[in-house]
């Protein structure tokens, strides 16, 4: 006789079957060609051929990990401007008492949405640009005297970035201070602690979650970006993302791109674990 | 009994037309037996005139899917995962010649394409498809330099003042043809396979390159029109759309002596072709000399089509503008790129990303 326990854990798996079979399918087994792939060598027109080699991990290692770092620090100084607009931004919205007004600001968050994310990007270009809407104002003002390169540079990808990633910080957040109790708030005041002190040690600690949550969720899209760049980056700009892409054309190295794609993927592991530390951590203390 | 008589007519009335000039155009017809059909086509973006297709539907009866792509290796890409079914393909030169070896082009069938007989005898029989037994000239154009005559108010005429310039420069993502500039350069083959000739013109290209904002896609001419460069390396045509498109003296474009890239694109089959008959009728009627003209006159492209340029249907203004067909002498000194081989594709691919890595820093 099986026990009710037994039968909820196998009818359990067999509602997980279609979740496992989708993962294997189209996340594992991909995962393990891209691997492979990444030791072969480069055929004709850059496909996979035999024997297999490190020499592009060498590469990724080499050459490419400037610009593998350009990414990373990108992607980092994304995330951390994110995190300063995004948190006040999110704290405002979440303590409003006006229900209304509230769920009205969170749909403004998410408007930008309904656009096309390669449109909105390509709009930067034309407020950007030398002759664009920024430098045009700034002009007729008299502020300057010449244009500001601000397209094409590192700083245009990070504007960029942020516009496009800043809901992605601003959701979680919202969702985590929401659920924070501010009566917490008031026995800190009660027992001494400033407002800073109160911030520090009561409020952020607590918000942690929608805090890391929101790091990830800019973090790791951002480390891959290439559309960003390409439209706004230019030379100066470039990220990992984009030499990944070129390896894929016809006279491309699809062994190399997958290797990168690899190494790119470690380092968002890496952070992923780094998250995952501190989220314990915080349910620990 | 009826239709008998209004031929005769009609053939009397074309009679003396005929004997007064046997050189009279006739308009494109059909062969029979295409009514109902289906053609696919996949060309370059903005690469044909607005009615080539549709008069080519309705003379044929037939109905045509047209697709676009960016640059011969996503076409190629695309290509060699399997053809989704296109039946006519536009490559240039040294990519004829790499589809032809891989097996990816299915051989014309010349008997069925008459107006081949239109096309400038120096333009058949190509190095990279020699007999044509795979491709037949569509257009042809060079690579040089787009600029804004402001920031050039002497002109261009050498690579030197590119690579000088005090203020934004855009380079074009055509790895063989930047390399090709570099080495023509330097002195060695543009189609070098040496890897230390390669390696030598990829420092010359990054240390000359530290004004290189963007290497544009296909959309150099954009960014000089939006201000965005001062000089953009570009395709000929792209350049004299913006030209006439402004009707002003804003930009110019010009081929420095030292180096220039022609090349030539082309129509072709591609292995798996749902209907290479009537692809084959598609070429046809391209090397029409009408047909030839309106495209020239539409995209501002040269023509290889020698009955389009004698019958008078293509511009004077376009005939005549030296950027859409440059001089003889300057055409002598023209590079034209080759298949390279998989060795050497693989240094001009590895050359180009350290290239990109430490490029307008």
């Amino acid at each position: 006789m099986t026990s009710w326990l037994a039968r909820k854990r196998e009818s359990g798996f067999l509602l997980a079957i279609p979740t496992i079979a989708w993962l294997l399918i189209l996340f594992v087994l991909p995962l393990v060609i891209v691997m492979i792939v990444s030791f072969m060598s480069r055929g004709r027109g850059g496909v996979a051929i035999m024997p297999f080699t490190i020499e592009h991990y060498q590469r990724s290692f080499g050459i490419f990990s400037i610009i593998l770092w350009r990414s990373i620090s990108l992607a980092a100084l994304t995330t951390l401007v994110c995190l300063v607009i995004g948190y006040p931004l999110a704290f405002f919205i979440s303590t409003r008492r006006n229900r209304l007004f509230q769920q009205v600001t969170l749909f403004l968050v998410i408007l930008p949405f309904w656009t096309n994310f390669l449109i909105r990007t390509y709009a930067w270009r034309i407020l950007l640009g030398d002759e664009g809407t920024i430098n045009g104002f700034l002009l007729s003002l008299g502020v300057i005297d010449d244009p500001i390169q601000m397209l094409n540079t590192q700083f245009a990808v990070l504007v960029g970035l942020v516009y496009g990633f800043l809901p992605f910080m601003v959701l979680p957040i919202y969702a985590s201070v929401e659920r924070f109790n501010f009566r917490y708030v008031d026995a800190a005041h009660d027992l001494g602690a400033n407002d800073l002190r109160t911030f520090l040690r009561v409020v952020l600690p607590l918000t942690l979650p929608g805090v890391l949550a929101g790091c990830a969720l800019v973090f790791i899209p951002s480390v891959g970006a290439f559309v960003t760049p390409d439209l706004l980056g230019g030379t100066k700009g470039l990220m990992i993302g984009n030499l990944i892409n070129n390896q894929f054309g016809g006279s491309g190295n699809m062994p190399l791109g997958s290797a990168l794609s690899i190494v790119m993927m470690a380092v968002v592991m890496l952070s992923l674990v780094v998250y995952l530390l501190a989220n314990r951590r915080d349910r620990g203390a | 009994m009826k239709k008998i008589g209004f031929l005769l007519v009609v053939l009397l009335l074309a009679l003396p037309i005929v004997y007064a000039d046997s050189h009279e155009y006739q308009a494109w017809t059909c062969p029979e037996g295409f009514e109902g059909q289906t053609l696919s086509i996949f060309n370059w973006s903005t690469y044909i005139a607005e009615d080539t297709v549709p008069n080519f539907e309705d003379a044929c009866g037939v109905t045509v899917n047209y697709d676009i792509y960016e640059s011969n290796e996503d076409m190629l890409a695309r290509i060699r995962q399997g053809n989704p079914g296109y039946d006519l393909i536009v490559p240039s030169g040294g990519t004829v010649q790499r589809m032809a070896e891989e097996g990816l082009l299915i051989p014309l069938d010349l008997d069925r394409i008459p107006n081949m007989a239109n096309v400038i005898p120096s333009f058949l029989n190509p190095a990279f498809d020699p007999d044509n037994s795979y491709s037949l000239p569509y257009q042809w154009g060079t690579l040089g330099i787009g600029y804004r005559t402001e920031a050039f108010p002497d002109g261009i005429s050498s690579w030197e003042q590119v690579w000088n310039h005090d203020g934004s420069v855009a380079w074009i993502d055509d790895r063989q043809a930047m390399f090709g500039i570099a080495l023509t350069i330097l002195g060695y083959d543009p189609n070098s396979t040496d890897p230390d000739e390669i390696n030598e013109a990829r420092d010359y290209l990054i240390e000359n390159g530290g004004n290189v904002v963007t290497v544009a896609g296909d959309d150099g001419q954009v960014l000089l029109e939006r201000g965005e460069v001062d000089v953009a390396v570009e395709y000929s045509g792209d350049i004299s759309q913006i030209m006439w498109d402004c009707e002003c003296d804003d930009y110019a474009y010009a081929i420095p002596q030292e180096a220039g890239n022609v090349w030539f694109d082309n129509m072709a089959i591609p292995v798996d072709a749902p209907n290479p008959e009537l692809a084959m009728v598609f070429i046809d009627y391209i090397l029409d000399a009408k047909v030839g003209a309106d495209l020239t006159n539409y995209i501002a492209y040269a023509s290889p089509n020698q009955a389009s340029i004698d019958s008078g249907f293509i511009d004077e203004e376009i005939l005549n503008d030296p950027s859409v067909f440059p001089p003889e002498e300057q055409l002598e000194n023209l590079f034209a790129i080759i298949d390279v081989g998989a060795e050497a594709e693989e240094l001009y691919n590895n050359a180009w990303d350290e290239l990109l890595i430490f490029l307008g820093q």
